[in-house]
């Protein structure tokens, strides 16, 4: 099964970052053989809708499930419309451990937005 | 002649100033100036102004709906959106209207022509006749709504200026979008501050802004209370005249508090907001 999680560096040693929208890296992993790659999180940058690009990603990678710390209500919109499970790091620090954690079905699968919108009041609109 | 009326920091008087250059002027000029709260997220000058409303129109957006019956998912119209408005996950083709713009990228796009436009209300401006016949329009964002930009725009464009009509922009505090469209056209930046840290930091900011927009500034020391040389100097190194010093008074606290403007509680302001008043004129 692939999953994404966003994490503070591309590797899999690597602390999780608790953002989805902004996390720094999205490590794409195959939960079956370990298989993994990372990739910059081109939600980080955005001016605006960062969950929603973060989202896209996921499901461009047709992942079956995102772990992060939080998904704003954007975020979850998206990775709902593309049938993507969303589940939160609890007490899990690094990523290896949250995979393990994944794969014991210990994570908590999150049925709502984890926190309200972000300030959206002039996001990038350019003069 | 455009006099837009900003501050950075929030508070520190530009519409108690914006509208009593609005009531100077009305009384002395020919025509009564046209006067536009272009704070749409929290217009607050018709306390002052007394504008009797009686026109009303809605500004919407053109945001794309997605005919899910054409939509291929090719996700062309993702990569063109910016602003990550719209979305296209697995089989489905979401929109967040909150987050477009109206640009229309998505739509011109489209090989299957499967996006259409719709409007999309996100306010409304309002106009009419105020006090001693000045023109006065608004633009109220509707709650919930984070886009100030499109109702400025539109409110901007909504009224026009008789020949020789002076023009009153009060615009938002901040130095975002909104400020910035406020801005746009105008021919002259009055910058209320206050002589403090936070008034000073922000009025940096927003002179920074008018000189990026190459409008000609000065500025209006609000709540003077003794000296503050930071300030000062910041004006004299930009070459910011100041051109209004209003002390901290009791008695004008109250007044403004009471929703007078400092015209009716000092009337001598008339005559300073006049003097100051060509002085800008004599500057352009």
């Amino acid at each position: 099964m692939k999953i994404v999680l966003t994490t503070v560096s591309p590797d899999l040693e690597t602390d999780v970052d608790p953002r989805f929208g902004r996390a720094a890296n999205l490590l794409v992993v195959d939960t079956d053989t370990l298989e993994w790659k990372a990739e910059s999180n081109p939600g980080a940058s955005a001016s605006g809708g960062a969950g929603i690009r973060a989202a896209q990603f996921v499901a461009d990678q047709h992942a079956q499930a995102a772990i992060s710390g939080d998904f704003g209500p954007h975020a979850f919109e998206a990775l709902q419309a593309a049938g993507i499970a969303m589940y939160v790091y609890g007490d899990c620090q690094n990523a290896q451990q949250a995979i393990e954690c994944f794969k014991a079905g210990q994570l908590q699968q999150v049925g709502g937005p984890t926190r309200g919108e972000c300030d959206s009041g002039h996001h990038g609109q350019s003069a | 002649m455009i006099i837009t009326i900003a501050s950075g920091k929030g508070g520190t008087g530009k519409t108690t100033v914006a509208a009593s250059i609005a009531l100077s002027l009305a009384a002395e000029q020919p025509t009564p100036p046209l006067f536009l709260d272009c704070d749409v997220e929290a217009p607050n000058a018709h306390l002052f102004l007394h504008p009797k409303l009686d026109e009303q129109k809605d500004v919407a957006l053109l945001i794309p709906l997605v005919d899910e019956a054409k939509c291929t998912h090719c996700g062309k119209c993702a990569d063109a959106c910016q602003y990550h408005a719209i979305a296209v996950l697995g089989k489905k083709t979401l929109v967040f209207p909150q987050l477009c713009h109206g640009c229309g990228s998505c739509t011109a796009l489209c090989p299957e022509k499967a996006i259409t436009e719709i409007p999309d209300r996100m306010g409304v401006i309002e106009r009419g006749q105020a006090l001693v016949g000045i023109s006065f329009a608004r633009g109220v964002l509707d709650v919930g709504e984070p886009m100030a930009v499109p109702v400025i725009r539109q409110l901007k464009k909504w009224v026009t200026a008789q020949p020789g009509q002076v023009v009153i922009r009060d615009a938002p505090p901040g130095t975002s979008c909104p400020v910035v469209e406020t801005m746009r056209g105008s021919d002259y930046l009055l910058l209320v501050t206050e002589p403090t840290p936070f008034g000073l930091h922000d009025l940096r900011l927003a002179a920074q802004v008018g000189r990026e927009m190459g409008i000609p500034s000065g500025v209006i020391i609000n709540r003077e209370n003794g000296s503050y040389p930071a300030l000062e100097e910041f004006c004299s190194e930009n070459h910011l005249p100041v051109l209004l010093r209003i002390p901290f008074e009791r008695v004008i606290a109250e007044g403004v508090a009471q929703g007078k403007t400092l015209v009716e509680i000092h009337p001598k302001y008339a005559d300073h907001f006049i003097r100051m008043f060509t002085q800008i004129a004599s500057l352009l």
